[in-house]
């Protein structure tokens, strides 16, 4: 029989920070733009450019390492990491090896209500790469430099996760813990969160670590866990065999399902790190730190208890709506433009998470303005228009982002609101229809349904329904 | 008398005086250099036409009140190693053969507001490694004292052409004595300003600690007011240094009373000529005579600092050149199978011997299992010799000794045995490793009529007491130009 | 203490260094490095224990910049001197095997 295995799994997270420009210069870190638009001599490695630390670099590090529980590295340095790529303009990598700005932290997981800390080794702050795009025309590779020099944090993470949900539950966890910060938005389809899994397994119960692999070129959750699965299996396969893992890294193929090693003759792996001699140390005093913190956002735990406090919404509620900080955003603002919490929180539950799921969309990329569901509620509240008419005008919100009562307005959807003419109708209706009426004497409730039916698409679903059913009530009384 | 034979200054005076205009002066300067240029060889390229554009405009400013420092108007040189934007920039290397910068080094852009002509670049041992500009990728430079000797280095091209008169002044880099050596071989005067006073911003990167722009020039006056107009605290450099004064200029002082000067009794042990010694000694007694109070002392650590050195400056150099790989800018190999190939090819074809020998030592030194014991060793050791200096400069306001212990040697003698040559730089390289400031000026000449040099070493930021000093002691003596440099356009 | 070099190092420092000697020169190479270690061996001598290295000669601390963008385009600089360029782009041998 098979032994039982257990996966080792530590994580090296890369998180590109939400800065507005490049951490050695001055050029822009927005995304897209033609090849080599945002460049400058600095981020393309030009013959005698130096490197002029962003000071917004160093305080979004230090604010992620506090929310990770890290000790602060109150003087740190930066090295260079050496090695020849095309992607790196000179040839060296300015990144943190002898003193990462944050050391020794830990994040609570939560997997299916069993907690566990995950410890972080290290935060570090490091320089992104250029781009290679490959030719398949020519062969040849073509080099494009505006991702060069923008600013990235690396959270390595200790040997301390054992599954791929594990994992997913860490990467969920920083992600919030870093999207409340406001320091990245995290998305990892973009790469602006990129997660590297170093992977060995060993026996069930067994204390020694096995040989580990680093896997490269994980960009969704769902690729993280295929490819969790898919080395544990390999490397169970070679040690079954009676073969060795070979200590390597190896980029995942997502679409093939298979990971594939990246070794060469010329990548010697060795970095000879050294202080960077053009950038001088970063001093962080306890007054400094001090400032960071209290500038800290209130965090997701701190907002569910507030949101329960304050707006009594159910526990699954306030889980989904804070799971996401752009949505606990859009939820709070449009709280504060008057509208009630719960019919607020109700949108966000029903026909956001709907439309959501249908349209296989995050939370994270809803795009409509709290003022257009803070007016639609408005209008509800107001029998302005009626709840199905407003679910149909909320997809359009949702979808175009449209401005509620002018959509309304020009496409006749008010509500009839003038009770005389909707009794003038309900009374054709019922004068129309002498068999419900009949029926519904004779104790056949569900006629009044078909009345009410009726008159709903008579005034083309614009009534009031509520209203509909006390006039025809007082009608059918009278009859 | 010339116009090639002014100073700076006493150009810039005569400039502003209208006795003379720039293009005058540039015209006489680039004469000089198509006389001298074949047998000198101290410029990789110039450019004849936008020089003389470059003092049409600059005499109009002048005339117009744009340009009013005492350096408006003055021609000179620019070592190749410094960018200069739409100008090729090569630091005498294949690899960069033609590489045009589209920026300009801050020095340069200092130089540029001051009103100053830029004649050419000059030659330099390749990326500034070497001691005789011999490395260079572009032939050797000659000292324009005996045409069979070595100007000196790595700024060998900037020091000739000053001493030849092919220009008034010029800009060098000083990483381990680069300015100061072949400013003591070419008989003129050249500075190492405290590390961080000048601007690194466009000097392309030898050693990164270590590395300083500075000026080179016939007399300490000039070389104070050019160094007043490149230094400057500049953002774009970190290591950039915000000094409370740069009026370098307010120390042309010619009094030295009470002024401590230390000798290192070290700095004249086995190895130096006797006849530099007994000049540089005569020196001491000079400013002794003028009231100095000179005292000799055991500076000690003098032999480690050249290990420390090129420990640190091939580390720094191995990865500063890593970026030359013919994907940006510069050379590409012409044929290569791939992209490692192509890599190699291109640094091998690119590079010269010199260059390779470092970069392949520096490369080693960082490499896994060697980092502790050799690159960490010798920044501890860096740390030790900075503390002996600090001892020294509790008691002393400066430090006097020989820039190197020779005159010049002859052309292709020197790169056989580089540990030999790299003992030349004895006295000069501690400076660097402890960021100090240093002076190099003429102090006599051998039996074979060459120059030799007397250095000056001021505690850190202290620029002012050894241009104060140096220039008491060029009070005593005569300038004095080689043969070659006279002729050209009389004024 | 003579330092050896042997065949192998060089070649590794050669895939580090990216460069490509010929036979003649990794010979002299093995030769020049065997004696500058040797040379720079001589820091041995010194006790350095307890020594902080010293990177930086001065005690200046942080240099910053602050975040706010002070470049435009600057493709037209960037590729200026591009050996090979496309598409606004620099041309490298292809980097996926």
């Amino acid at each position: 029989m098979r032994k039982q295995y257990e996966a080792v799994i530590g994580l090296e997270v890369h998180v590109e920070l939400a800065t507005k420009t490049k951490i050695f210069c001055g050029c822009s870190t927005e995304f897209g733009g033609a090849p080599n638009t945002h460049t400058c001599p600095v981020c393309t490695g030009m013959p005698g450019s130096l490197p002029v630390l962003n000071k917004q670099v160093v305080e979004y590090a230090v604010a992620v390492g506090l929310a990770a529980n890290c000790d602060i590295t109150q003087n740190c340095k930066f090295d260079r990491k050496n090695y020849f790529y095309p992607d790196n303009p000179q040839n060296y990598q300015i990144s943190q090896l002898y003193l990462p700005i944050c050391r020794n932290g830990k994040v609570e997981i939560d997997v299916d209500g069993n907690k566990k800390d995950i410890r972080i080794h290290e935060i570090h702050m490091e320089e992104d790469a250029g781009k290679l795009i490959h030719d398949p025309w020519t062969g040849d590779s073509l080099v494009d430099f505006n991702r060069s020099g923008v600013p990235l944090i690396e959270i390595v993470s200790e040997p301390d996760m054992r599954s791929a949900d594990e994992v997913i539950a860490y990467l969920e966890k920083l992600r919030l813990i870093i999207q409340y910060l406001g320091a990245s938005d995290c998305k990892l389809q973009e790469g602006s969160m990129r997660a590297d899994v170093n992977l060995s397994v060993r026996e069930e119960g067994a204390e020694e670590f096995g040989t580990r692999t680093e896997m490269k070129n994980l960009n969704s959750f769902k690729a993280i866990k295929r490819a969790i699965e898919g080395e544990m299996e390999r490397q169970i396969d070679l040690i079954e065999a009676g073969e060795e893992v070979v200590q390597e890294t190896r980029r995942w193929d997502d679409t093939k399902g298979e990971s594939f090693a990246m070794r060469s003759k010329e990548d010697a792996q060795d970095y000879r790190y050294f202080p960077d001699p053009d950038l001088v140390p970063v001093e962080i005093s306890d007054e400094w730190i001090a400032q960071i913190k209290a500038a800290q956002p209130e965090f997701r735990d701190e907002k569910k208890a507030r949101y329960k406090e304050e707006y009594d919404l159910p526990d699954y509620d306030i889980d989904i709506i804070t799971g996401s900080k752009h949505m606990a955003d859009l939820f709070e603002a449009t709280i504060d433009l008057g509208s009630d919490p719960k019919e607020v929180s109700n949108w966000v539950m029903g026909e956001t998470m709907r439309l959501v799921n249908e349209s296989e969309m995050e939370l994270d990329d809803v795009a409509f303005a709290p003022e257009h569901l803070a007016k639609l509620i408005e209008m509800i509240k107001n029998n302005e228009i009626n709840r199905k008419v407003g679910k149909e005008v909320f997809e359009k919100i949702f979808r175009e982002n449209i401005d509620p009562a002018a959509y309304v307005e020009e496409h006749g959807l008010k509500s009839m609101s003038d009770e005389g003419a909707l009794r003038a109708a309900i009374e054709k209706i019922v004068a129309e229809n002498p068999k419900s009426v009949e029926d519904f004497k004779s104790g056949k409730k569900k006629a009044k349904g078909f009345l009410v039916g009726q008159t709903m698409k008579a005034t083309q679903g614009k009534a009031d329904p509520g209203i509909v059913n006390k006039i025809l009530d007082e009608i059918l009384s009278q009859i | 008398m010339s116009i090639l034979d002014c100073t700076a200054l006493e150009l810039g005076r005569k400039i502003k005086e209208k006795e003379i205009t720039a293009v005058e002066a540039t015209k006489a300067a680039l004469e000089q250099m198509k006389a001298v240029e074949d047998k000198v060889h101290g410029f990789v390229s110039y450019d004849e036409e936008s020089a003389l554009k470059r003092a049409e405009e600059v005499q109009k400013g002048i005339e117009e009140g744009k340009y009013t420092g005492p350096l408006a108007g003055v021609p000179m040189a620019i070592k190749d190693n410094i960018c200069t934007k739409g100008y090729a920039t090569t630091c005498s290397s294949r690899i960069l053969e033609n590489f045009v910068p589209t920026y300009s080094a801050q020095a340069v852009e200092n130089l540029i507001e001051a009103g100053v002509i830029f004649l050419g670049k000059t030659n330099m041992d390749e990326f500034a490694m070497g001691s005789t500009t011999e490395t260079s990728a572009f032939g050797e430079t000659k000292n324009p004292w005996n045409l069979e000797k070595v100007p000196g280095g790595s700024s060998g091209g900037s020091a000739a052409a000053v001493a030849a008169n092919e220009c008034f002044m010029a800009l060098g880099s000083d990483t381990g004595g680069s300015i100061r050596q072949p400013a003591s071989y070419c008989g003129v005067t050249g500075m190492k300003p405290t590390y961080g006073t000048v601007s690194r911003y466009g000097l392309i990167a030898y050693g990164s600690s270590l590395d300083q722009i500075g000026p080179i020039a016939k007399d300490v006056s000039d070389c104070a007011a050019l160094l007043e107009v490149i230094a400057s605290h500049d953002p774009k450099d970190s290591t950039s240094i915000g000094r409370d004064e740069y009026d370098f200029t307010s120390a042309l002082v010619d009094d030295v009373k009470g002024m401590k000067i230390g000798i290192p009794k070290d700095y004249f042990g086995e190895g130096l000529d006797p006849e530099v010694k007994d000049a540089v000694l005569a020196a001491a007694k000079a400013l002794e005579a003028k009231g100095a109070v000179v005292e000799e002392f055991e500076l000690g650590l003098v032999d480690y600092a050249i290990p420390a050195y090129y420990v640190i400056a091939a580390a720094e150099a191995s990865s500063n050149l890593s970026r030359f790989d013919g994907v940006k800018y510069g050379y590409r190999a012409k044929e290569y199978e791939g992209l490692h190939n192509m890599y190699k090819k291109t640094r091998s074809e690119g590079f010269g011997a010199e260059v390779k020998r470092r970069i392949m030592l520096g490369s080693f030194v960082l490499s896994s299992g060697y980092y502790d014991a050799y690159y960490l060793k010798a920044l501890r050791t860096k740390a030790l010799i900075k503390k002996e200096f600090d001892k020294a400069f509790e008691k002393y306001d400066m430090i006097l000794g020989p820039v190197a212990p020779t005159t010049a040697p002859k052309l292709g003698e020197s790169l056989s045995d580089p540990i030999k040559m790299y003992l030349g730089d004895i006295y000069t390289i501690s400076v660097n490793l402890a960021g100090l400031p240093g002076i190099s000026l003429p102090c006599g000449k051998d039996k074979n009529g060459m120059p030799i040099g007397l250095q000056l070493i001021g505690d850190c930021f202290q620029e002012k007491k050894i241009i104060q000093a140096a220039y008491a002691f060029e009070q005593t003596r005569e300038y004095e130009a080689p043969e070659i440099a006279k002729g050209g356009a009389r004024a | 203490m003579a330092n050896h070099i042997d065949d192998e190092t060089i070649e590794y420092v050669g895939i580090l260094a990216k460069l490509e000697l010929s036979g003649e020169e990794k010979e002299q190479a093995k030769k020049d490095m065997e004696s500058m270690l040797d040379y720079v061996d001589k820091l041995n001598e010194l006790d350095t224990s307890g020594v902080e290295p010293m990177s930086h000669v001065f005690p200046v601390r942080n240099v910053f910049r602050e975040d706010v963008v002070t470049n435009g385009d600057g493709s037209e600089d960037t590729l200026a001197n591009a050996p090979e360029a496309q598409d606004n782009s620099f041309v490298v041998p292809r980097t996926i095997i």
